[in-house]
């Protein structure tokens, strides 16, 4: 029993892999399906990089087991975009210069991602707690902020 | 950092995984939301031949005020009191200890009984539910047990949980009208863990008199200490400015903390006794009816 057959949902696509039970959840995403928007940072839970949602809920996919995703529904950062258009926290990135080397965005995407969705109207200090999790090494955070700030307010008029 | 190899099982019930424990002893260990058990896979600190995650048993994640306790249920993670009305409203103390827990990421997959039976000083519930007077429910092969979280702490991540148990579900009592309680953690940076902290917990009578206190202190020895000679003398007192100094140093004369990166032994054991009187302040505001 130290290998498994895991079904899981990635970005609204099933897939099916072979994994030993050790396997971490981020290198089954990253190695497995190819999908290396994920970044593997840090290794120790700290960084952030690695956030996905799981069922919705962003979790440090360096701290969790492929296994344990079986019958899980993910989303990675390739699932951000709809039908070719940026998802508003990404264009609001692009706009607000909410990233410099990029190493860090994905995972913070997807913290703010589901920060919004319990908080869909933040103030600048929520916002700040909110991505607590996520380390960014460029912006000084400040453009990473007003970016988060600006897609609440559009995701708030486009009714996301 | 690869884990080494292990065999994994989830079962479906608590009755499995107990019947999984029988079988395989202390190879085995519980995975529940795997944030202090996988870091320390990863770093090869332990290397369980077999992990039984019990994340698929259903019924287990609940957060409930029930029969004059807040239950919480093996599985609830600490998301679940952020956005538990019972624990914002009653709780002051548990909402101020969640907040300072980790990162809202850890906070989505971590759970509060882990917390606990991790049996690790340096976590913050540990010295939170001793200043609440908590007890958990040890499920084993022939039934369950409850145990004052006071008897649980055995020694350095070891609990009282013996190699065949799970830690089912921790129950506080409710406090009664006129508590309150606050937490305040020293760290380096967001998410780490505590230099130290101390969490305390008051129930004041109408003439503002101590009817009873709680005092926890986290990472201040090998594990959770309960200040219990600060809470002994508390109790009949008016926390005026002499009594909350007496009461810090009572607490800090419990405390054995030691020197690491974090800080000097010296530092940690001043700090026990400030932030005991500062929490003791707070705790007291809250249960004068000031801001929850």
């Amino acid at each position: 029993m130290s290998t498994h057959t895991v079904t899981l949902t990635v970005n609204g696509q099933e897939h099916t892999a072979q994994v030993e039970s050790r396997l971490l959840l981020t290198h089954l995403i990253r190695d497995v399906l190819r999908l290396t928007g994920t970044h593997f940072g840090c290794d120790t839970t700290n960084c952030g990089a690695c956030t996905v949602l799981l069922d919705g809920a962003a979790v440090k996919s360096c701290t969790l087991f492929a296994v344990q995703a079986n019958g899980k529904s993910i989303t990675t950062v390739e699932g951000m975009a709809q039908n070719g258009g940026l998802h508003p926290l990404q264009a609001a990135f692009r706009e607000h210069h909410g990233l410099q080397c990029g190493f860090c965005t994905p995972g913070m995407l997807l913290s703010a991602l589901d920060f919004l969705k319990k908080n869909p109207d933040p103030t600048e200090e929520e916002i700040r707690w909110g991505i607590s999790g996520n380390l960014c090494r460029c912006t000084g955070y400040l453009s990473i902020v007003k970016a988060i700030k600006a897609a609440a307010k559009e995701m708030a008029a486009g009714g996301k | 950092m690869i884990p080494s190899a292990f065999e994994y099982y989830a079962p479906g019930s608590v009755a499995e995984a107990i019947a999984l424990l029988k079988t395989h002893g202390d190879e085995a260990k519980i995975l529940s939301g795997g944030h202090s058990l996988i870091p320390l896979m990863k770093l090869r600190f332990a290397s369980p031949a077999v992990i039984i995650d019990i994340n698929g048993i259903p019924g287990l994640d609940y957060v409930k005020e029930e029969g004059g306790f807040l239950k919480i249920g093996a599985l609830a993670r600490e998301a679940s009191l952020e956005s538990s009305p019972v624990v914002q409203q009653k709780f002051p103390l548990i909402a101020d200890v969640v907040k300072v827990i980790a990162d809202p990421q850890v906070r989505n997959r971590a759970t509060v009984a882990g917390n606990l039976a991790h049996g690790d000083p340096a976590n913050d519930h540990p010295a939170v539910m001793l200043a609440l007077g908590a007890e958990v429910e040890l499920t084993g092969p022939g039934g369950s047990r409850t145990l004052p979280v006071s008897e649980f702490f055995v020694d350095l991540l070891e609990t009282a949980l013996t190699p065949e148990e799970v830690l089912t579900e921790i129950r506080v009592p409710v406090p009664p009208a006129g508590s309150g309680g606050a937490y305040y953690k020293i760290e380096r940076k967001v998410g780490d863990f505590a230099t130290i902290a101390v969490g305390s917990q008051v129930t004041l009578d109408s003439g503002g008199r101590v009817t009873a206190a709680g005092i926890g202190l986290t990472n201040a020895a090998t594990t959770p200490i309960k200040a219990t000679d600060a809470e002994a003398y508390l109790v009949g007192k008016s926390l005026d400015d002499a009594t909350l100094e007496e009461a810090g140093r009572l607490a800090m004369a419990m405390s054995d903390p030691s020197s690491d990166s974090r800080a000097p032994a010296a530092y940690k054991k001043a700090m026990v006794k400030e932030l005991t009187i500062r929490t003791l302040k707070r705790a007291a505001e809250r249960a004068r009816g000031g801001q929850a």
